[in-house]
C-alpha cells in the first residue's frame, strides 16, 4: 500500500523537505537540519505538519461512559474544554494506543490518535462502541493539523494567525469560527515547550501554513526534531515506549492510569500486574561517552542482556548520549551501572530518570 | 556540488583512501558528509585492529541515523583520528582533511578495485 499524503505535501516538496515514510504517511523528516529545527522550538517557534494524526468524534447519550470504558484516564465530571492524555488498552493490559481526549460537551468527545494506529484504533473503537448508546466517527481524512511550538508560539498564533489563544491554559482547548468554519485550537504539544495544536479543514490548514511561512516567525520543523524534542523531555512514542505488548505501568505512565476508576478495559490485567510486581520497566540511561544508543540496541549487565534501547540520541540540548530503555526490573533502579552494546562495543552508563531536559510548559 | 580530489582512491560506499607509501588514510568523501548531514559521532576501531576490504570498521552518525563505514582496503589500523572524538563535526568542515583511520596496507593490489576521482565523480551525480 502506498503512503498517504497530507494536505501540505506539495508545500513540503517545494520547500525542499526530506520526506520519509511514517505511520502510513509520506512526511517531512527535516527541512534544513534537525539540530537547527530542534533549537528553533526550544528557543523561539517552530511549526509542524501533524495532519497525519487521526481524529475520532464520539457523540451520544453514553459518550462519556463509553470513553471511560476504553480510556485509562478519568474524565468524569470534567469541564467542557478540558483535555486528557491516556491510553486505550487491550484486555491483557497491552497498549493499543496513547491518545488525547477533548471534552466538547457531556455527550461529545474528540479523540486524537496516532497515525500508524488509525485503522487498528478505529476497528477497536467501532467494536466497543456497539455496547453503548453513542456513535464514533473517524474524521481523520477531514482534519489537517498544525502544531505551533516554542516559547514564542503564543505570540505567533495570536499575531500571525490572528487566533486569540492567550486565555487557554495547559491542556485546554476552544472552538473558534474562522470564516464560517469551526476549528479547534488547544494548548498542547509533543515537544516539552509551550505551544498549540490547531485542527481544521485542509484548506484552512494550508492557508495558515502559508501565513506562517510568509511571516518568517515560525520555522518549518520535521518529524526528526519532533522525535528529539519529545525524547528529551521523556515523552513516549507509540511503537518505541508503548506497544501492544507493553502496559502503561511498565512504560512509567501510571499517573495517566486511574486504577480507582470503576471500570476500563485492561484494568483487571493491570491490577494483576501490580499485585505480581512489574517484571520490566522503561528507564533512562546516560552513557559516559558520546557513542549513540539507538532503538533496539542491547542493554547488558552482569554479562547478560537485561533489556533493549527504545529511543536514544546524543541529546541536542545537553550534548550527552542518553536513551530510554526497557529493562529487567532488577536493573531499573536509579544509578544502577549498565552497558549498551553499540557497534559491537559495550559502552558504560547508568540508570537515570527518563527526563533528559526539563519541560517548559506554560500552565 | 560536492568536492572530489584527484589522486585519491574511492569506494562505491563513499569512503576514500589517500595513499602515502605503505600507509593509507581512510575517510568519507565530501559527498558522503553532505548526504549525511551534521556528524555528531564517529565510531572508530582501535589501533592494531585488522580491517578487511569491503567489511565494516566503524560508523559515522548523524542525529537521526548511523551509517556504517566500509573499508576500501585491508590492513592494520596504526592510528585513529582522535580529534574526531571531541569534534566529529570536523568531517563536515573538511571531509578530506579529516581522515578517520590510518592503515598499514596489507595488499596494495586492492587499490586497483577502487575508483579514481573521475569515475567517482560520475557516480555522485
Amino acid at each position: 500500500m502506498s503512503d498517504k499524503r497530507t494536505c501540505l505535501y506539495e508545500r513540503h516538496i517545494k520547500q525542499g523537505a526530506k520526506m520519509v515514510s511514517f505511520g502510513g504517511f509520506e512526511m517531512p523528516i527535516q527541512y534544513t537540519d534537525i539540530t537547527d529545527e530542534h533549537v528553533a522550538v526550544r528557543t523561539a517557534c517552530g511549526v509542524f505538519d501533524v495532519s497525519h494524526m487521526g481524529e475520532v468524534l464520539v457523540t451520544g447519550r453514553e459518550a462519556e461512559r463509553f470513553v471511560q470504558h476504553i480510556f485509562t484516564n478519568d474524565i468524569s465530571g470534567a469541564p467542557t474544554g478540558k483535555i486528557f492524555y491516556g491510553m486505550m488498552l487491550h484486555p491483557n493490559g497491552g497498549t493499543i494506543d496513547d491518545l488525547l481526549v477533548y471534552k466538547e460537551a457531556n455527550d461529545r468527545f474528540f479523540l486524537v490518535i496516532n497515525a500508524a494506529n488509525i485503522d487498528k484504533d478505529f476497528a477497536w473503537i467501532s467494536e466497543q462502541v456497539k455496547q453503548f448508546d453513542c456513535t464514533a466517527e473517524n474524521q481523520s481524512d477531514y482534519y489537517g493539523q498544525l502544531a505551533v511550538q516554542g516559547p514564542k508560539a503564543e505570540e505567533v498564533v495570536e499575531k500571525v494567525l490572528g487566533l486569540p489563544c492567550q486565555e487557554l491554559t495547559f491542556y485546554t482547548f476552544k472552538k473558534m469560527d474562522v470564516g464560517g468554519e469551526i476549528i479547534i485550537i488547544s494548548r498542547t504539544g509533543y515537544t516539552g515547550e509551550d505551544g498549540f495544536e490547531i485542527y481544521a479543514s485542509h484548506e484552512l490548514i494550508q492557508q495558515m501554513w502559508d501565513k506562517l511561512m510568509e511571516s518568517g516567525e515560525a520555522k518549518p520543523c520535521g518529524l526528526g526534531c519532533r522525535d528529539t524534542l519529545r525524547f528529551e523531555v521523556g515523552l513516549p512514542l507509540y511503537g518505541d515506549e508503548l506497544t501492544d505488548e507493553l502496559s502503561p505501568l511498565e512504560a512509567g505512565l501510571g499517573m495517566f492510569v486511574k486504577m480507582d476508576k470503576e471500570e476500563f478495559v485492561g484494568k483487571e490485567a493491570l491490577a494483576q500486574l501490580k499485585a505480581d510486581g512489574l517484571k520490566r520497566k522503561i528507564v533512562g540511561i546516560e552513557l559516559e561517552g558520546r557513542a549513540i544508543p539507538r532503538h533496539g540496541y542491547e542493554v547488558v549487565a552482569d554479562d547478560k542482556v537485561i533489556g533493549q534501547v527504545t529511543t536514544g540520541y546524543n541529546s541536542i540540548s545537553t550534548g550527552k548520549s542518553v536513551c530510554m530503555a526497557l529493562l529487567d526490573i532488577d536493573y531499573a533502579k536509579l544509578d544502577t551501572p549498565v552497558e549498551v552494546r553499540i557497534h559491537k562495543k559495550l559502552q558504560p552508563g547508568k540508570v537515570i530518570k527518563k527526563r533528559f531536559y526539563d519541560k517548559n510548559y506554560k500552565k | 556540488m560536492a568536492k572530489v580530489i584527484e589522486g585519491l582512491y574511492y569506494a562505491e560506499s563513499h569512503e576514500y583512501v589517500r595513499v602515502e607509501g605503505e600507509f593509507g588514510y581512510i575517510g568519507i568523501t565530501d559527498y558522503a558528509q553532505d548526504q549525511l548531514g551534521n556528524v555528531v559521532y564517529v565510531d572508530m576501531p582501535e589501533v592494531d585492529d585488522e580491517i578487511t576490504a569491503g567489511e565494516e570498521f566503524g560508523a559515522v552518525e548523524s542525529v537521526k541515523a548511523a551509517s556504517d563505514l566500509f573499508s576500501p582496503v585491508s590492513g592494520t589500523v596504526v592510528e585513529v583520528n582522535e580529534a574526531l572524538e571531541d569534534e566529529p563535526e570536523l568531517i563536515n568542515k573538511d571531509a578530506f582533511a579529516n581522515w578517520i583511520i590510518k592503515v598499514e596496507l596489507s595488499d596494495k593490489s586492492e587499490l586497483d578495485n577502487l575508483m579514481d576521482a573521475k569515475a567517482y565523480e560520475a557516480i555522485c551525480k
